[in-house]
C-alpha cells in the first residue's frame, strides 16, 4: 500500500510537469493545427537557462564573473534558507521563462509563419528541423555531457530534501514544489485565458482564425503569445524536471515531450483543461506501470497509451470529435 | 520522368555533350560498375568502396519512406522500425537455419525479411491509418520508439538486449560465392593489387536492389495504385469522392514502403555480420525523412542524390580521416557529426520556406507544394502535364 501511494505521489508530480509541457502542446494546435515538434527543446533549454541562472544566483564568485556582482546581498539571503531558495526559483523561472518564451516567438516568426498557407506536412517538417538544429546547437556549443543540476561546490540547490511523512511515506521538498507551483500555472493560465480580453482574443483565434481577424483580433500578435506562453511554461518544466533527476542533457527534451503531447492528446488536443487532466493522468499510469509492470517498459506503455487513446477516441477525453471539414 | 525530359530538352536545343538519352544511361551506368572497381584496386581507396555500401543501403532505405512520405503523402516518423524488424528477423532466422542454407542463408533471409517488414507495416497501419497526418507522423514515432525499446530489453529473450545479434562466439555465414570470389579473383593493376572485397560483393548485391526497387517503384509510379496515391495526396476527400478506397491505398503504400525496410534491414545486417538497437534510434529516422525532404518528396533522382549528399559526403569525410588520408583530431571528428545535423536541421526548415519540393523535384508534387501559383499558371501547367504524358509515353513506348 505504502508503494502505491509512493507511486501515485511519483505520478502526480511527473503528471505536473508533463501537463505543463502539454499546455504548450495544445495552445498552439489549437490555434495553428501544427505540432510543435521543437517544443520539446523549449524544455531543454529551459533546464539549461534555468542551470545557469540557478549557478549564478548561488554562487557570489560567478555572479562577480559575469558582472552581477551587485546581487551580492540578494545571494546571502537565496543561500539562507528555504523561503530564500524559493524566491531564487521564482527568479530563475521569470529569468528563463522570458529567455525561452523569446526563442519560441522566434521560432514562430522565422520557420511557422512562413509556411502558415502551406500544406500542413510543411510546418512540421519545419518543427522537426528546429528540434535538430537546437539540440545539436546546445550539444556543439554548450555540452555534449550530462551537466549536473548542483551548486559549485556539488551540493542540491534544494536545502531541505524531505517535506513531510505521508502515510509513512517520505513526499520531497521537490514533489511538493513541482506539485503546488505546476497546479497554481494551470489554475493562473486557465483563468487568464476564461476572463481576459486577450484571453478571449486567444479562443477566438483558436476557433476560426479568420473570422477572429475580421473582428479585429491581431492574429499575428494572439499567435506569437501562445508562442510566448507555452515554451515559457515548458521552461518551468525543464527546471524541475533538471532540479528532480538532478542533470540536464541536451537531448532531455525528446521523451518527455513526446509523452506530454500523448497527455495533450489524451485529454483532447487544443482543450487546456484536457492537457493537464491528461498530464496528471498519463504521469499516474507511466508512474504506476514503471512500479508494478516494468520499469524498462515505462516508456512503451506510455507510448501504447497514445497510439490506442488515437485510434479509440482520437478526440481525446474532454475534446469533441471534430470531422475534417472540406 | 524528370531526366527524360531534360535529356528531351538537350535534344531539342542541340546542346549537351549527350545528345541521346541512352548514350547519358549507358555512361551513368558504366561509371556506378567501373568506380568501386577502381577504387578496391587503388592502394588505401578499399575503404570508399565500404562507404558506398552503406549509402547504398541508406539509397535503399530512403526510396522505400519515399513511396510513403512521397507518393502516398503520409508522413513517418518511425521508418527504422521495419528496418529493425527486417534486420533481426533476418539474423535470427538466419542463425537458426545457416547449417541448413549456408551461403544461402542471405539471399533466403531477404524473404522473410520483406515479410516482417511488411507484416509489422500491415499490423501498425491498420488501426492508425485513418489517422490525420500529423498524428499519424507521432504514432509512428511512439511505435518506433516501442520497437527499439524492446529489442533493447531483450524482448522474449530473442534479441539478446543491447549487446546485439548474433551473441557472444558466432558468426554469421558469408553469403554465396564470396569465399570463391575472394580465393579467386585477385590480380595485378597499375593502381594496385586488386582483390575482391567483401565490399565489392556487397556493392554489387546493394546496386541491383537499388536498381530493382527504382524499377519497382516506377512501374508503381505509372500504375493505377500510383495515381490513386497521387490524388490522394493532393485531396483526400476529393479522391475518396471518385471512388478511390483511401484506407486501402494507404495500407498499400505503407506496407510497401516497411517491405523495402525490412529488405534494407536484412542487407545491413549481413553487410555489418551484427545488428543491434543502437541502429535503430530515432535520428535514424529522421535521418532517413531529411534525405527523402531534402532529396525531393516523390522524386527517385532526388532521393538518391540526397541519400549520396547527406550521407555519403560526411561519411567520405570521416573515411578519409579514418584512413589517414585527411588528419582530423577525434574532437573535430564528432563534432562533424553534430555540424551535419546542425545545418540540416537548418536546411529543413530554409528549405520548406523557399524549396519545399527539394534539391531535385518531381515535377507533379512542385506544382502540389506550390498552391499560391496555381491561379497564375494554371495555362502553363497544363502545358506541362502534356509535355510530361508525352515525357511518359516516349519512355515506356506504345
Amino acid at each position: 500500500m505504502n508503494y502505491f501511494i509512493e507511486q501515485t505521489i511519483n505520478g502526480i508530480t511527473l503528471g505536473g510537469l508533463y501537463a505543463l509541457v502539454a499546455l504548450g502542446y495544445t495552445m498552439v494546435y489549437g490555434i495553428l493545427m501544427l505540432i510543435n515538434f521543437a517544443h520539446s527543446e523549449m524544455f531543454m533549454l529551459g533546464g539549461y537557462i534555468g542551470l545557469l541562472s540557478l549557478k549564478v544566483l548561488s554562487d557570489p564568485s560567478l555572479a562577480e564573473d559575469v558582472g552581477l556582482g551587485f546581487l551580492e546581498p540578494a545571494q546571502a539571503f537565496f543561500n539562507s534558507g528555504t523561503i530564500g531558495f524559493i524566491l531564487m526559483l521564482v527568479v530563475t523561472f521569470l529569468v528563463s521563462g522570458a529567455l525561452v518564451g523569446v526563442v519560441g516567438m522566434i521560432t514562430e516568426r522565422f520557420a511557422y509563419r512562413p509556411l502558415r498557407k502551406a500544406p500542413r506536412l510543411a510546418p512540421l517538417i519545419s518543427a522537426i528541423g528546429i528540434s535538430i538544429f537546437l539540440q545539436n546547437a546546445v550539444l556543439l556549443w554548450v555540452s555534449s555531457k550530462q551537466l549536473p543540476y548542483s551548486r559549485a561546490d556539488g551540493t542540491s540547490f534544494v536545502p531541505v530534501k524531505t517535506a513531510f511523512t505521508f502515510m509513512g511515506v517520505e513526499v520531497s521538498t521537490m514533489q511538493v514544489l513541482i506539485i503546488v507551483t505546476s497546479i497554481t500555472l494551470l489554475l493562473a493560465l486557465d483563468t487568464f485565458i476564461a476572463r481576459t480580453r486577450v484571453g478571449r482574443a486567444m479562443r477566438a483565434t483558436a476557433q476560426d482564425r479568420d473570422a477572429a481577424g475580421l473582428m479585429g483580433v491581431d492574429v499575428n500578435r494572439v499567435i506569437m503569445l501562445a508562442f510566448f506562453i507555452g515554451p515559457a511554461l515548458g521552461a518551468v518544466a525543464g527546471i524541475f524536471n533538471g532540479m528532480y533527476y538532478g542533470s540536464v542533457k541536451y537531448n532531455m527534451g525528446f521523451i518527455p515531450g513526446v509523452k506530454s503531447f500523448t497527455a495533450a492528446v489524451i485529454g483532447g488536443i487544443g482543450n487546456l483543461r484536457g492537457a493537464m487532466l491528461g498530464g496528471f493522468l498519463l504521469g499516474i499510469i507511466e508512474s504506476l506501470a514503471s512500479g508494478f509492470i516494468s520499469h524498462a517498459y515505462r516508456d512503451v506503455i506510455a507510448f501504447i497509451v497514445l497510439i490506442v487513446v488515437l485510434v479509440v477516441r482520437p478526440g481525446g477525453l474532454l475534446g469533441e470529435s471534430v470531422t475534417e471539414k472540406v | 520522368m524528370g531526366w527524360a525530359t531534360i535529356s528531351r530538352r538537350a535534344t531539342q536545343m542541340g546542346g549537351g555533350v549527350f545528345t541521346d538519352k541512352r548514350a547519358l544511361h549507358a555512361a551513368l551506368a558504366v561509371l556506378i560498375i567501373l568506380i568501386p572497381l577502381i577504387f578496391q584496386a587503388a592502394t588505401g581507396l578499399g575503404f570508399l568502396v565500404r562507404i558506398l555500401v552503406i549509402v547504398g543501403i541508406w539509397i535503399l532505405l530512403a526510396l522505400g519512406l519515399n513511396i510513403v512520405v512521397g507518393y502516398a503523402g503520409l508522413l513517418d516518423l518511425g521508418y527504422v522500425a521495419f528496418y529493425a524488424m527486417g534486420a533481426y528477423a533476418g539474423v535470427l532466422l538466419g542463425q537458426a537455419t545457416s547449417d541448413v542454407l549456408g551461403g544461402a542463408t542471405y539471399w533466403v533471409m531477404l524473404v522473410p525479411g520483406a515479410i516482417a517488414g511488411a507484416v509489422t507495416g500491415l499490423v501498425l497501419g491498420f488501426p492508425v491509418l485513418r489517422l490525420r497526418g500529423d498524428y499519424l507522423a507521432i504514432v509512428t514515432l511512439g511505435f518506433g520508439e516501442i520497437v527499439r525499446i524492446s529489442l533493447s530489453n531483450n524482448i522474449l529473450g530473442l534479441t539478446n538486449g543491447a549487446a546485439g545479434l548474433p551473441r557472444g562466439t558466432e558468426v554469421m555465414v558469408p553469403p554465396f560465392g564470396l569465399r570463391w570470389l575472394q580465393a579467386n579473383v585477385r590480380f595485378d593493376t597499375p593502381l594496385g593489387d586488386f582483390v575482391f572485397s567483401p565490399n565489392l560483393y556487397w556493392y554489387f548485391v546493394v546496386l541491383g536492389l537499388i536498381v530493382i526497387s527504382v524499377i519497382v517503384i516506377n512501374r508503381l509510379d505509372d500504375s493505377r495504385l500510383g495515381r490513386a496515391w497521387a490524388a490522394m495526396r493532393e485531396n483526400e476527400v476529393a479522391a475518396a469522392a471518385c471512388g478511390v478506397n483511401i484506407r486501402t491505398q494507404k495500407l498499400w503504400a505503407f506496407s510497401i514502403g516497411a517491405l523495402s525496410g525490412g529488405v534494407a534491414g536484412v542487407t545491413f545486417a549481413y553487410v555489418q555480420q551484427f545488428v543491434s538497437p543502437e541502429s535503430f534510434i530515432f535520428m535514424e529516422s529522421v535521418f532517413v525523412v531529411c534525405i527523402v525532404v531534402l532529396g525531393g518528396m516523390g522524386s527517385i533522382p532526388g532521393v538518391i542524390v540526397g541519400a549520396l549528399v547527406i550521407r555519403g559526403i560526411p561519411d567520405l569525410i570521416q573515411g578519409l580521416a579514418v584512413a589517414g588520408v585527411v588528419r582530423l583530431s577525434g574532437a573535430t571528428m564528432s563534432s562533424i557529426t553534430s555540424y551535419r545535423f546542425l545545418v540540416f536541421g537548418l536546411l529543413m526548415v530554409i528549405m520548406m520556406a523557399f524549396r519545399p519540393e527539394g534539391m531535385i523535384p518531381s515535377k507533379r508534387r512542385a506544382r502540389e507544394l506550390h498552391p499560391e501559383d496555381d491561379a497564375v499558371l494554371f495555362d502553363e501547367s497544363l502545358a506541362l502535364e502534356e509535355v510530361d504524358h508525352a515525357g511518359r509515353s516516349s519512355d515506356h513506348g506504345p
